[in-house]
């Protein structure tokens, strides 16, 4: 009796306990949240209010960080700007009253369209490359099947910078280096791995019985699998390719061992920021904030899939 | 409409042999249950037949046609899996119109033969439901209505009534049978069920550890068991089986059991003195109290209108059949009476029937 009464609470949790466990999980948010908002406000701060100690949480908002990510600006004596034709724009004014003249745009743009090209290309290859991986593992008798799958998750084992200077000579003689081929290529073979294991747990849930059917009714096995095995497999093809992005993404270590110039992706271009012209704090913030969005967005889409996709096998059987 | 052979075909998985050399011939419109226990490679033959897996060995063929390497695709076969398998992500009409898209039918035809699918599986109203809503039931149907839709040659159904519930289960195998009569097709049904294998078969086959054990009606299989197996496996309860020691011998009428003389069929064969085992249903066995073949009751079950007595003898446990209204007192010493012509007798080694009256005459009785 008493037994049974205790199990009940258990199950089915009270008013008061939901409230407890709102308001952690309220404060744990709070927490994780704060440093993405001081990031975000950093980056419509000016330089000084930046540095602010205490630190300003009022203060008058202004682009100065964007304007200062976006160009590259040059300090010049007063004589010499008296000199100059008045400011056009804006954000020539912004510059001209620091001092300074606007010299060009800065690798800003060219660095944020290296990284999308680079993560979402090594996402889509690495998605494409596990998923057929995984269907095979899951649907036939591979030889070795086991053997193959632990060599397969053995190539994550180690640091990556292990093998960072093997990997550089071979870059170095293949010609790779700095390019976003090699950058492509470097973090779908890093990722393919993680893709193959998530997606063959994906794929062993799905019935073999569906594409059978679907063989049995006249559709060949290739087309089985691309009309009845992928629409099941979305949930889990969406979860993997957040995984693979967000890692390609973020990865510094490699991106600043390989690329400098042509090639190279935000992480280690971000820090480069903080150098140029004393420690603009603002122009960082601002283009930590860019670097948030995309991988925000692509969340944000797949998020319903993400979800259902990070429990389905926990659910079920 | 399609007559479906298999000659010699087999399938090993690495060094485990899941069906070990399987004749079988289906006629044109016949209903053919392959029953077995699970595990006996029923499962694996029937895919092999869909194309779903390639035999190791020997050959298949679909009216006189060799279709051993040809891929599922191609056999115009239809396949009902247990689980159903509808497509989750489909509607109920693009699920049953499914196969026709598959083969590229023009739009209209589609819409029409899948409506008259449906109406004739009485699930019209269902038709732009999703399935997953569906009762199992209505699942049923609608994997039914996918495969009957293009009238394909054959059908192929691996237990296709295994996940419903035993009232609805009932129901359903009317229908399947009604409905086999209906679209005039050959049908192979595989089931572990022997009710079900026995209400809806033309022909049964029993298989057990890759083999095909006996092939025949339901009635010959019932009556005249070919091995111990079968008898043991078919009936409810089972053939009870009493040990003896003897030399049968060609022309034999009767047998000794536990040094008692009982009637039994005219034996057609020679037999070296050996260990063999009496088979006899339940309901061919009566009390009688002259009769010298004595043992003890155990036990009665009772089922209605008829009772199950257990009574156990020097050469095995036998059970008996009896009206419901029979008092029967456990610990009671009793005497049974065996009807002849209805007894099998089995090598108890080999577990083979031996040949006898029973099992030349052909009559039913």
């Amino acid at each position: 009796m008493n037994l049974s009464v205790t199990a009940h609470s258990v199950a089915e949790p009270t008013a008061r306990s939901k409230r407890i466990a709102s308001f952690v999980v309220v404060i744990y948010a709070l927490v994780t949240i704060l440093p993405l908002v001081w990031i975000f406000l950093t980056g419509f701060k000016t330089p000084p209010d930046s540095i602010a100690y205490p630190p300003k949480i009022l203060f008058e908002p202004s682009v100065e960080g964007y304007v200062n990510l976006f160009t590259t600006r040059s300090r010049q004596t007063p004589e010499f700007l008296e000199s100059l034709p008045p400011p056009q724009t804006w954000y020539e004014r912004l510059v001209r009253s620091r001092n300074m003249v606007i010299g060009g745009p800065s690798k800003v743009v060219p660095r944020f369209a290296n990284s999308m090209i680079i993560a979402f290309g090594s996402t889509f290859l690495a998605v494409c490359f596990g998923t057929i991986a995984a269907y095979a593992f899951s649907r036939f008798r591979v030889p070795l099947a086991d053997d193959l799958l632990f060599f397969i998750l053995s190539t994550r084992m180690m640091p990556p910078i292990a093998v960072a200077v093997p990997i550089y000579l071979m870059f170095r003689n293949l010609g790779l280096t700095d390019t976003k081929l090699g950058m492509i290529l470097l973090y779908t073979a890093v990722n393919v791995s993680l893709a193959v294991w998530l997606l063959k747990g994906f794929m062993d849930e799905i019935p073999r019985e569906y594409e059978e059917a679907a063989m049995v009714d006249g559709y060949s096995r290739l087309r089985a699998f691309f009309k009845v095995v992928l629409p099941q497999a979305t949930t889990g093809i969406a979860a993997t390719a957040i995984f693979c992005l967000i890692f390609a993404w973020n990865e510094y270590a490699f991106a600043v061992l390989l690329t400098s110039g042509e090639a190279q992706t935000m992480p280690p271009f971000i820090p480069f920021i903080i150098g140029e012209g004393g420690q603009d704090w603002p122009a960082v913030a601002a283009a930590t904030t860019l670097f948030f969005i995309p991988i925000l967005l692509f969340t944000i889409l797949l998020r319903r899939h993400l979800l259902r996709g990070i429990t389905f096998g926990a659910v079920r059987k | 409409m399609a007559e479906i052979r298999l000659e010699n075909v087999a399938k090993a998985f690495g060094s485990f042999t899941a069906v070990n050399g399987v004749d079988l011939t289906v006629d044109h419109g016949a209903f053919f249950v392959i029953l077995g226990p699970s595990g006996c490679g029923k499962t694996t033959t029937l895919r092999m037949t869909a194309g779903l897996e390639l035999p190791t060995s020997g050959r298949i063929l679909l009216d006189g046609e060799d279709v051993t390497a040809l891929p599922a695709s191609a056999r115009d076969i239809a396949f009902v899996f247990q689980m159903f398998a509808l497509y989750p992500h489909m509607n109920v009409r693009q699920n049953i119109g499914f196969p026709l898209k598959c083969q590229n039918y023009p739009r209209a035809e589609i819409r029409r033969n899948v409506g008259e699918t449906a109406r004739l599986l009485r699930i019209d109203h269902l038709l732009e439901r999703r399935v997953g809503g569906l009762s199992g039931g209505d699942r049923q149907r609608v994997a039914l209505g996918r495969a009957i839709v293009r009238r394909p040659k054959a059908f192929l159904m691996d237990e296709p009534l295994g996940a419903l519930d035993s009232e609805f289960r009932h129901l359903m195998c009317g229908e399947l049978r009604e409905l086999h009569s209906r679209i005039d097709a050959t049908t192979v049904y595989i089931t572990h069920d022997q009710l079900e294998a026995m209400a809806m078969a033309d022909r049964i086959a029993i298989m057990n550890q890759g083999r095909v054990e006996q092939t025949g009606t339901p009635q010959e299989i019932y009556d005249r068991p070919r091995t111990m197996f079968v008898a043991d496996f078919i009936g409810a309860p089972s053939m009870s089986f009493l040990g003896l020691r003897a030399s049968p011998r060609r022309g034999d009428r009767s047998i000794a059991v536990d040094g008692v003389p009982v009637e039994m069929p005219e034996m057609l064969e020679d037999r070296p003195e050996g260990k063999f085992a009496l088979g006899v249903r339940p309901e061919n066995v009566s009390f009688a109290d002259a009769s010298r073949l004595r043992g003890q009751v155990i036990g009665a079950e009772y089922l209605g209108t008829t009772q199950i007595v257990t009574v156990t003898t020097a050469s095995g446990q036998i059970k008996a059949r009896l009206p419901s209204g029979k008092a029967v007192h456990i610990g009671e010493s009793v005497g049974l009476a065996l009807r002849p012509d209805r007894l099998s007798l089995f090598d108890a080694v080999s577990g083979q029937a031996l040949q006898s009256a029973l099992y030349a005459g052909g009559q039913h009785g």
